[in-house]
């Protein structure tokens, strides 16, 4: 049994507004053991980013309510102080996030940034924070690193920098390493060689990963568990085989179905989830993807709790659809009518 | 794939170049030139959608741009309709303005957050004085209908939308001159895949409604599989290959198609861990001092010497499937040897010191066979004579 690292339970975020209170993330429960990538996936507004954030007290502000807790390593993270939060960040728990070009400070060079990340959290002289600066910079691939760790962030690609985000990140030999989309912006050759780097973290630091992504395909390549959220919940969370051969919640299918696959045959339209993501402000009552489901029946005005539905162990969702009948319908929404095995 | 080409070539680029010019200096001297188109000659069918892909920064966008003349080529022309427009002036353009529209990649920034979304769309026909107030508010409502908009939406801000709902504004007011062409450049690569695929399926069911004839840039190869009738692979500023959509995913010729197919990810966990992830190492080389002979050499597996002294000519592999690779995958020997330089592609370099290896047998996977080392079997000798022949 692998050390727990993480244990998130009854997560609740909620944000004051003019416009009401909006509710972030509502519920949202999981658990991360050393050396796992964690896959958290869901549209934009379905909570993944605030969940990572809140994880590291980065939503923290006098309009932010929190309930529930995080543990790390025996402490909560909802309630520790700042001083000792502090601690945590970077030290313990890195973030690495979406946009490399916003997420460096253009007129500090790659290296002094680094430089900086280590020095905060370690008493190490500027000589050898240094040297492991560009100890870092090589092990997340840039080539010619003593040369390049004088550079600007402008005069890094788009690819560079998020290899030098993620080089800042390991700097302290984070447990946990949360990546925040860490690939949308990113051409999808820069992506591969981003994803790889990342399952190899695993190998050489003995870090875990928290990937947090819309896209499906993305957490197939690294992922071992998954959960999928909507509208601040997790709507389902199963292993990996779970989620991609044996998928329960029909939002789940409809993220498996909008992709467009080059393993199988051009359908002649690509399946799509109609409508938008609910206002967080005004949320349906019942199930929250009722209002765009395709399946909904009477039953889905209530809201349908996250247990286990199925035989496997650890596969929970959300759905009040029989298994029998998952299975039967969601093979018209994922695309071209995929044999799924179960 | 829609089956709709009635032959006519709507947009014709021949021999293009556009090159960006660096200045340095208190005089402003020309010290380089980006290289950001070199040399592209293209078609474009009348209601056929031509995908246009690669990584950025390989002047994919910067040939869509000159195909509306958003940007004036440095050489070449580009015939729209019948009519060259590479150097026509500003007023002599505008009103062909009209057939030509654009959507863009970012959906945050290409619409104006202090006009209303009735006067975004409503602006074109404005300026191009078509109908009245009272018919053009008619026409924006319309258009609001048929992008999947309300038209209640009328008077709201951009910043009232999502990013899909933004990006529908977007197409809307593409549509409103009633454009026979539309570029669309990356116009889902910002969006959610679920709402990719939302934008995807209403940019098909436009085309069918308004005959319209698509560029669609972008870097995913998977969506563009899915618009696409023909694709268009295009790296540091070269056409490297162009093929009918479909065979380009069963078929790649060149090896920077197959490191491309190969980097969309596939979700399936059990065939990601099995298939082979070509995975491309370091960036795409800088477009002011482009690499020698093959631009893809430094970067390719498959790469020797004759890659990196003769640049590859454009070869027509039959079925319109043209590639330029002097490694060609997926190519059986008989196609070899009927293949024949592509006539508008001849570059001015002969290949003196080629020595093709033997290609790849015909495979249906995208993952094809790896070519074997240098020898000098006569099927080989056969070829590189061709290949000096066809080369003047």
């Amino acid at each position: 049994m692998a050390e727990r690292l993480l244990e998130v339970k009854g997560l609740k975020v909620r944000f004051a507004t003019e416009d009401g209170t909006v509710h972030a993330v509502d519920g949202v429960d999981f658990e991360l053991d050393r050396g796992k990538v964690l896959g958290i996936v869901g549209e934009s507004g379905s909570g993944k980013s605030v969940t990572a954030m809140t994880i590291l007290g980065l939503t923290r502000d006098k309009n932010t309510r929190f309930e529930g807790e995080a543990i790390y390593k025996g402490q909560n993270l909802i309630e520790l102080s700042e001083s000792d939060l502090r601690n945590v960040r970077g030290n313990e728990i890195a973030m690495i996030f979406q946009d490399p070009m916003t997420s460096l400070n253009p007129v500090y060079t790659v290296g002094d940034q680094i430089v900086e990340a280590i020095r905060t959290h370690e008493g190490t002289s500027k000589r050898d924070a240094k040297r492991r600066a560009v100890e870092l910079l090589r092990q997340v691939g840039i080539p010619n690193a003593p040369h390049r760790v004088n550079d600007y962030p402008h005069q890094f690609s788009g690819g560079m920098r998020q290899r030098a985000m993620i080089a800042m990140a390991l700097s302290c030999n984070p447990d946990v390493l949360i990546a925040d989309e860490p690939t949308t912006a990113l051409d999808v050759t820069i992506q591969a060689q981003i994803l790889e780097l990342l399952a190899n973290l695993r190998a050489d630091f003995d870090s875990s990963v928290i990937l947090i992504t819309h896209d499906l395909g993305v957490v197939a390549e690294v992922a071992d568990e998954i959960i999928v959220m909507y509208a601040g919940r997790v709507v389902e969370r199963g292993s990996k085989r779970q989620i991609f051969y044996d998928p329960q919640h029909p939002y789940t299918w409809g993220l498996l179905g909008s992709i467009p696959r080059l393993d199988r045959p051009k359908p002649k339209k690509l399946h799509s989830i109609e409508g938008t993501p609910p206002s967080l402000i005004n949320l349906p009552r019942g199930c929250k993807f009722r209002p765009r489901c395709p399946h909904a029946f009477e039953k889905c005005q209530e809201e349908p709790d996250l247990q286990r539905r199925v035989e496997d162990p650890g596969h929970l969702d959300r759905c009040w659809l029989s298994v029998e009948e998952k299975r039967r319908l969601r093979d018209a929404t994922i695309a071209g009518g995929a044999q799924v095995v179960a | 794939m829609s089956e709709r080409r009635n032959g006519a070539p709507l947009v014709e680029v021949t021999h293009l170049k556009k090159y960006f010019p660096i200045r340095r200096g208190v005089l402003s001297r020309e010290v380089a030139r980006v290289h950001a188109v070199d040399d592209v000659t293209i078609s474009v069918a009348e209601g056929e959608t031509l995908g246009l892909v690669g990584e950025s920064g390989c002047g994919k966008s910067t040939l869509g741009r000159c195909i509306v003349r958003l940007l004036d080529p440095t050489a070449g022309d580009v015939v729209f309709d019948g009519r060259s427009i590479g150097k026509l002036g500003a007023r002599k353009l505008r009103p062909l303005r009209r057939e030509m529209q654009m959507i863009f990649q970012d959906p945050y920034a290409s619409l104006n957050p202090r006009k209303r979304v009735g006067t975004i769309i409503g602006d074109p026909m404005r300026i191009h004085g078509i109908g009245d107030r009272k018919a053009r508010k008619e026409a924006v409502e319309e258009l609001l209908q048929k992008v999947g908009l309300s038209p209640e939406h009328y008077n709201r801000f951009p910043h009232e939308f999502s990013g899909g709902q933004r990006q529908r504004i977007g197409v809307a007011r593409a549509l409103a001159l009633r454009p026979k062409l539309i570029v669309a450049d990356e116009p889902v690569s910002a969006l959610d895949v679920s709402i990719q695929a939302q934008m995807v399926n209403l940019l098909e069911e436009l085309q069918d409604e308004f005959n319209l004839t698509y560029v669609f840039i972008a870097h995913d190869l998977g969506v563009v599989r899915h618009v696409s009738d023909r694709i268009a692979v295009m790296y540091l500023g070269k056409l490297v290959e162009l093929s009918p959509a479909e065979e380009l995913y069963t078929r790649p010729i060149m090896p920077y198609t197959e490191a491309l197919l190969s980097a969309v990810p596939v979700p399936d966990p059990d065939l990601a861990e099995k298939r082979e992830r070509i995975v491309l190492e370091g960036d795409v080389p800088s477009p002011i001092d482009p690499p020698s002979g093959c631009r893809f050499h430094p970067r390719c597996r498959y790469a020797t010497d004759v890659c990196a002294q003769v640049e590859p000519p454009l070869v027509d592999y039959g079925n319109g499937h043209l590639a330029a690779c002097h490694h060609p995958l997926n190519v059986d020997k008989e196609t070899l040897a009927r293949v024949e330089v592509s006539q508008k592609h001849t570059p001015e370099a002969a290949a003196e010191e080629a020595v093709p290896e033997e290609p790849a047998t015909e495979s249906t996977q995208p993952e094809s066979t790896e070519p074997t080392a240098e020898s000098d079997k006569p099927a080989e000798n056969e070829w590189l004579d061709r290949f000096r022949r066809l080369t003047p």
